[in-house]
């Protein structure tokens, strides 16, 4: 048996470089605005599932992502790097999950793939920092987790060792497979494009974006069937619609507000010597310094 | 309606973390608007002093699991113990710190249990919920309020059909206050032998190198905190040198961090620590909301910033619209002078 990893992984907003334009009038986010990016530590997964197939040559390394069609970019991108090949989960009917609805679609797809070794995913998503879906996605899986991954330190068809990041210290564990395993910021970051797989897989096309293809492929995939990108529906998934999106998520978003600073009266002050010597006169004065 | 539930960590020292002291303190005023009892949840090996450390805190029941496979903590075990619980007692409410053990064992029980779970809250409050499309009124539901999106926008976060309604907070968001020295209440043992499958130590320990955390910016009186806008891992140092005359700690926020200015034991803010010093001091530092997040409570706040329309300005007591580079010495400088 093929020593099959999964990677999970999500093409996110980027929230690091919000500009002024970020937000609309009415306090909404404008996703327009706000480049899409393979969210960051999914490639430092991505990047612990490439080096195991560095050891293991046998080894395939699977992208799965869920969202809408344009998430297909960033199946190509981890194909560009080294990425066997890559699933996109994209209905309607995910629209407004929260992340128990989420990995209920993901595990799902990861059955659909079994036998499997391993999943792998970032510890969290920079559009909600909630590091949940990983540990989810393991529960409804029935596999055990292991979170926070700096380093696998060995993997074998039975068993890996991990170093695990924590708050203070770091640990290293033994897992029996297959095991879910989530990827800390502080693990090495992913290798660059490959200008061969570039060439290789740069017509890499799900269905939908070869719909909107003015040039006729056919050929081309005919030729090439590893340049289609699978994309599954909930019924391909055979998913229970109740569980998805908004129904299959117990999370309610009572209330959104666009934040707003709210104002205290502050001095203003230079610089100039006189200024900073009457500011700490004053601090020492109130004692809140010395 | 059912009681309010936390998990306590056990610490290396093999007693209970801050930060679920903290939920315990903040656990007790939600169970007072509800009027419901407060239950901790503690899962170890030989904790010590348990009783009289809990019960100030206003903690009804204790449930202690002592088991030797039960410390330190693993996901699989204290996952099953925790559902085991659950599923008899039917928390209400349950939270968890927004620690690297709360974060890993939260989401693996909300996820068995099915219910909703909000991580990272930085206010927890009651209230009522009118939902328009079932036109159904839900009373007493938890508000989860957290950053999100970056930062760019707060949300509330109701749960108003599934139970218990789980969140996780981080270490210093809630204030740790004694309910009362006198208030006393009842240990209940949980028979983890029971409970505890062979399946469940999938995963074993080979190694663990934990140190106590060495820096400790959250009960600092003074913080001297820098951003991006320090530019320089060199030009950190002179924060350094401020906060050694003033015996102060120094912070710093997530681009700082990222940067590589300084250590990640050092930030502030929705995804590192919260503090309310007596002055905290922003260097270089523009004021995104999730770094506000862990510092607006600070009582007397300056910034120091050569963009005068930097959003931490309008939170500061004084802007000083110079360079960092440029200012602190002159700071050290006056101190020095005047404090002779």
């Amino acid at each position: 048996m093929r020593f099959r990893i999964i990677v999970l992984a999500k093409q996110v907003p980027d929230t690091r470089n919000v500009g002024k334009d970020a937000m609309k009038a009415d306090g909404t986010v404008n996703r327009a605005a706000l480049p899409a990016i393979f969210n960051p530590e999914d490639l430092h997964a991505l990047e612990q599932a490439l080096s195991i197939k560095d050891k293991i040559p046998e080894a395939e390394v699977i992208l799965l992502t869920m969202g809408p069609f344009r998430a297909a970019e960033i199946i190509r991108e981890a194909m560009y790097r080294g990425a066997d090949r890559g699933y996109l989960i994209t209905d309607r009917k995910f629209a407004g999950s929260d992340t128990l609805a989420t990995s209920y679609a993901l595990s799902l797809a990861v059955k659909k793939l079994a036998p499997y070794h391993l999943v792998i995913s970032g510890r969290q998503a920079i559009d909600g920092d909630t590091a949940q879906v990983g540990p989810q996605t393991a529960e409804k899986l029935g596999i055990p987790q292991i979170t926070y991954c700096e380093e696998i330190i060995s993997v074998d068809a039975k068993k890996i060792i991990v170093k695990r990041r924590l708050e203070r210290g770091v640990e290293v564990v033994n897992s029996t497979l297959p095991a879910a395993i989530t990827v800390h910021s502080s693990a090495p970051v992913c290798r660059q494009r490959v200008a061969k797989l570039l060439m290789k897989y740069k017509h890499a096309r799900t269905v939908t974006e070869l719909q909107n293809e003015t040039k006729d492929y056919t050929e081309l995939y005919n030729d090439r069937p590893y340049l289609l990108i699978d994309e599954w529906t909930a019924d391909d998934l055979s998913a229970q619609t109740e569980m998805l999106g908004l129904s299959g998520s117990p999370t309610k978003v009572k209330k959104i507000e666009n934040v707003v600073f709210q104002h205290k009266d502050s001095k203003i002050i230079g610089s100039s010597d006189k200024e900073i010597e009457s500011l700490m006169k004053e601090l020492m004065k109130s004692h809140i310094i010395g | 309606m059912n009681n309010i539930f936390v998990y306590c960590e056990v610490t290396e020292e093999r007693t209970i973390a801050d930060v679920s002291l903290e939920l315990l303190s903040k656990g007790k005023k939600l169970a007072g608007d509800l009027n419901v009892k407060l239950e901790a949840v503690v899962i170890g090996h030989k904790v010590s002093g348990l009783e009289p450390l809990l019960y100030p805190y206003g903690v009804d029941v204790i449930h202690y699991a002592d088991d030797e496979r039960l410390f330190p903590y693993t996901t699989l075990p204290h996952t099953s113990i925790m559902l085991d619980l659950f599923e008899k007692e039917k928390p209400e409410i349950a939270l968890f710190g927004a620690t690297s053990i709360g974060r890993d064992i939260a989401p693996r029980v909300a996820s068995a249990l099915r219910c909703g779970l909000t991580a990272d809250c930085t206010s927890l409050e009651i209230g009522d919920h009118f939902e328009n499309k079932t036109q159904t009124e839900y009373k007493n539901l938890l508000y989860q309020i957290r950053p999100a999106f970056g930062g760019n926008i707060i949300a509330t976060i109701i749960n108003p059909e599934t139970r218990p309604q789980m969140a996780t907070v981080r270490e210093g968001v809630m204030k740790k206050e004694i309910f009362s020295a006198k208030f006393k209440g009842k240990l209940k043992k949980i028979e983890a032998k029971k409970i505890l499958k062979d399946d469940d130590f999938a995963v074993t320990i080979i190694e663990r190198h934990m140190e106590k955390s060495k820096i400790d910016i959250k009960n600092a009186q003074v913080i001297i905190s820098g951003g991006y806008g320090v530019g320089s891992k060199e030009n950190f140092n002179l924060l350094f040198d401020l906060a050694d005359i003033l015996g102060a700690q120094v912070g710093a926020s997530r681009a700082a961090v990222d940067a590589g200015f300084v250590d990640h034991e050092r930030q502030i803010g929705q995804t590192g620590v919260t503090v309310r010093p007596k002055l905290y001091i922003a260097c270089g530092i523009s004021g995104a909301v999730q770094h506000r997040a862990g510092m607006d409570q600070s009582a007397q706040i300056i910034s120091i910033n050569t963009d005068i329309s930097a959003p931490i300005n309008q939170i500061a007591d004084f802007t000083i619209v110079g360079n960092v580079a440029d200012v602190i010495p002159k700071m050290i400088r006056f101190y020095k002078k005047n404090s002779k």
